[in-house]
């Protein structure tokens, strides 16, 4: 327990502070009462109250910084932990039969509760050495190459596909220009809105610009409460318009990439709740919670014929920010 | 050439010359704008306004705008040193366009088709919602009309003060040239100096070919990330049109002066016209009649005239795309 505190404040949850300071108080009566054999549960009790209601005031307010933040916690659930705890079966497929196996996404055969589905995910690792395996979820081309690969297979053996998005963004390096990351992540875009097989995204931490597009053409979206998508990192946007990198609090606010932001502008489909504050303090809460969004919309997706389905999803895409229309119709100029 | 050794542009009077970004020689205003902004020294292809794109790439009197009222609204309140809202205003005051893309239907070479132009000018050719909306409409143009679309890329990426909705116009794109494709429409993407981020990783990338002017910078993440990223120096002449060449991303490199005869040609071969003759440069043509065709959705895909209307034949495409 007092492992994790100390990580969190070093992850950089100043906010969580007064809670954790709380908990450790809890912690001590709880030992106290245990060795002087005094009758301290009314005072416990008291301060547990204390600290359900304020995890909920902070956790309520949150500044969209702050959420990035918890969007990035090293404990928060991952892909590897919904493999884990949510399926009946997975079965990895390696590779995009081209140039490699990229571990920043994970892409394999699953089964729960009785659904088979394909499973694409940006995977971060948790320990350091996993981390730098998985590029952070930094994917290069070989790893949007994989997953188109295996959406095929999907479509193939008309099974739906889920996907998690998880990532800083695609992988800004050498290799990954020379092997045509731009290419292969809008090849996947414009590939996705063919399959013809159920889509269903899941934005679990960091939904990345590009990089978590690549896998995110949904029919439905989901975000996870703290989780955050955006057209580039706030360090990224701090670093271009106010040309200061410290300025990413002031560029996460002004981007409006938080869930409730998202869902307010239509781009996603649904905000899942996280437990009280944030995935992180209930992995398992968490990946229940989203697997009942994904069971309900798997069965509701699975009514849907195919070409419903695929005007549906154009649609939603195509209709997303439509802008204002002028005085005249169409034609200026000759008409 | 004398004049190419004046190096300080303060010796030069009042914008008449203009010295090569690359090359660093000094080229006269008149000339260097009449060969199209390419250096007449080193070759070096400058970034070329929107309008002037359309000059170069349309035939003369043939370009109709389309969607030019679309205008974008700053939905999320987006403030950095000043207002999105305001920057809108004063980028429009400044460049006289309502955003980063101009779209409209024209001939080449007498074929018709639609043509898209990114106009760099106008907050770095950024793509935000309208300049999303103009790509898919051009593209649902094209459809409709039955006739091939040529999107030129020239841009930093997606829009930031536009936040996810910018974001969101790189599905929007290739949800339509999905369609487009599906129907077996054709599309051609010029990829100019500069096309990074959002529109490398959409709609640029996803044409039918993809042809890039020398030099170009063309890439998903700018250079300077990369190198942050990196640490380190990056090769010479990476994320250049070359690179990709040769690196198998792109189909064709095409110099500026021979764009428009490539382009036609191009597009004689996916609508079945003589190839040859498309390449030369036909009579001048008729200012543009202005009805749109109608009757051209309601022909049969992938058929065209017999008769072949060839650039020379005087004839325009009985699809009536020229509107």
């Amino acid at each position: 327990m007092s492992e994790t505190k100390s990580s969190e404040l070093q992850n950089g949850l100043l906010f969580e502070r007064p809670l954790l300071e709380m908990e450790q108080k809890i912690e001590e009566l709880r030992r106290l009462a245990q060795n002087t054999h005094l009758d301290l549960s009314g005072e416990i009790k008291a301060l547990e109250a204390r600290l359900r209601s304020q995890t909920a005031e902070v956790y309520a307010g949150l500044t969209p910084w702050e959420k990035v933040i918890v969007a990035r916690h090293a404990e928060r659930p991952m892909t590897s932990d919904y493999i884990a705890m949510m399926l009946d079966d997975f079965t990895e497929l390696h590779g995009d039969r081209l140039y490699g196996d990229d571990r920043a996404i994970v892409t394999g055969l699953a089964q729960m509760g009785g659904v088979r589905f394909m499973l694409i995910g940006h995977r971060k690792g948790k320990s350091v050495k996993d981390r730098l395996a998985c590029n952070f979820g930094c994917a290069h081309p070989e790893g949007y190459r994989k997953a188109l690969l295996k959406m095929r297979l999907a479509e193939k053996l008309r099974i739906p596909i889920v996907t998690f998005i998880n990532t800083p963004g695609a992988y800004p390096g050498i290799g990954a220009e020379e092997r045509g990351q731009a290419g292969a992540i809008a090849t996947n875009i414009l590939a996705m809105f063919g399959l013809r097989v159920p889509i269903i995204s899941i934005v679990i931490g960091e939904g990345g610009s590009g990089g978590a597009l690549g896998i995110g053409i949904g029919d439905r979206v989901g975000i996870l409460e703290h989780a955050y998508y955006s057209v580039i990192t706030p360090e990224g946007c701090a670093a271009i318009l106010w040309k200061a990198g410290d300025k990413a609090a002031e560029a996460a606010a002004a981007l409006k990439l938080t869930s409730a932001d998202l869902r307010k502008h239509g781009l996603v489909d649904d905000v899942i709740e996280e437990p009280l504050g944030g995935a992180h303090r209930d992995v398992r809460g968490t990946v229940e919670r989203v697997k009942a969004r994904i069971s309900s919309w798997l069965s509701e997706l699975a009514e849907l014929p195919i070409e419903t389905l695929l005007e549906q999803r154009h649609h939603k895409f195509r209709s997303m920010g439509l802008p204002a229309e002028g005085v005249t119709e169409t034609a200026v100029g000759v008409s | 050439m004398a004049w190419t050794r004046f190096t300080k542009k303060k010796d030069m009077p009042g914008g008449l010359w203009i010295k090569c970004e690359s090359c660093g020689s000094m080229l006269f205003r008149k000339e260097f704008e009449s060969r199209h902004r390419v250096c007449a020294s080193c070759g070096y292809h400058f970034t070329l306004p929107g309008r002037e794109r359309v000059e170069l790439t349309a035939d003369e009197g043939s370009f109709v705008e389309l969607f030019a009222d679309l205008v974008a609204e700053d939905r999320l309140g987006f403030v950095d040193k000043v207002p999105y809202a305001e920057k809108l205003t004063q980028t429009r005051e400044k460049t006289g366009e309502a955003d980063a893309m101009i779209v409209g239907t024209c001939t080449v070479h007498g074929i018709p088709c639609v043509l898209g132009v990114m106009n760099f000018a106008f907050l770095g050719g950024s793509m935000g919602m309208v300049v999303g909306e103009k790509v898919a409409r051009a593209v649902e143009t094209a459809l409709e009309r039955k006739i091939p679309v040529i999107l030129v890329a020239c841009s930093g990426g997606a829009r930031m003060h536009e936040g996810a909705i910018s974001l969101m116009q790189m599905a929007k794109t290739c949800a339509t040239l999905a369609k487009l494709q599906a129907a077996g429409g054709f599309s051609i993407s010029v990829m100019t100096h500069p096309t990074t981020g959002g529109v490398t990783a959409s709609f640029a990338s996803v044409c039918d070919l993809l042809i890039a002017e020398p030099g170009a910078l063309i890439g998903f993440a700018g250079p300077r990330v990369i190198a942050t990223t990196i640490k380190k120096e990056l090769p010479k002449g990476f994320q250049r049109a070359e690179f990709l060449l040769e690196k198998g991303q792109i189909d064709r490199i095409v110099p500026r002066d021979q764009l428009r005869a490539e382009l036609a040609k191009l597009m004689a071969y996916a609508t079945g016209r003589d190839v040859v003759a498309a390449a030369q440069t036909p009579p001048k043509a008729e200012p543009s009649p202005s009805a749109p065709g109608k009757d051209a959705g309601k022909k049969k895909k992938g058929k065209r005239d017999k008769a072949e209307p060839g650039p020379g034949d005087g004839k325009r495409g009985a699809d009536g795309a020229e509107a």
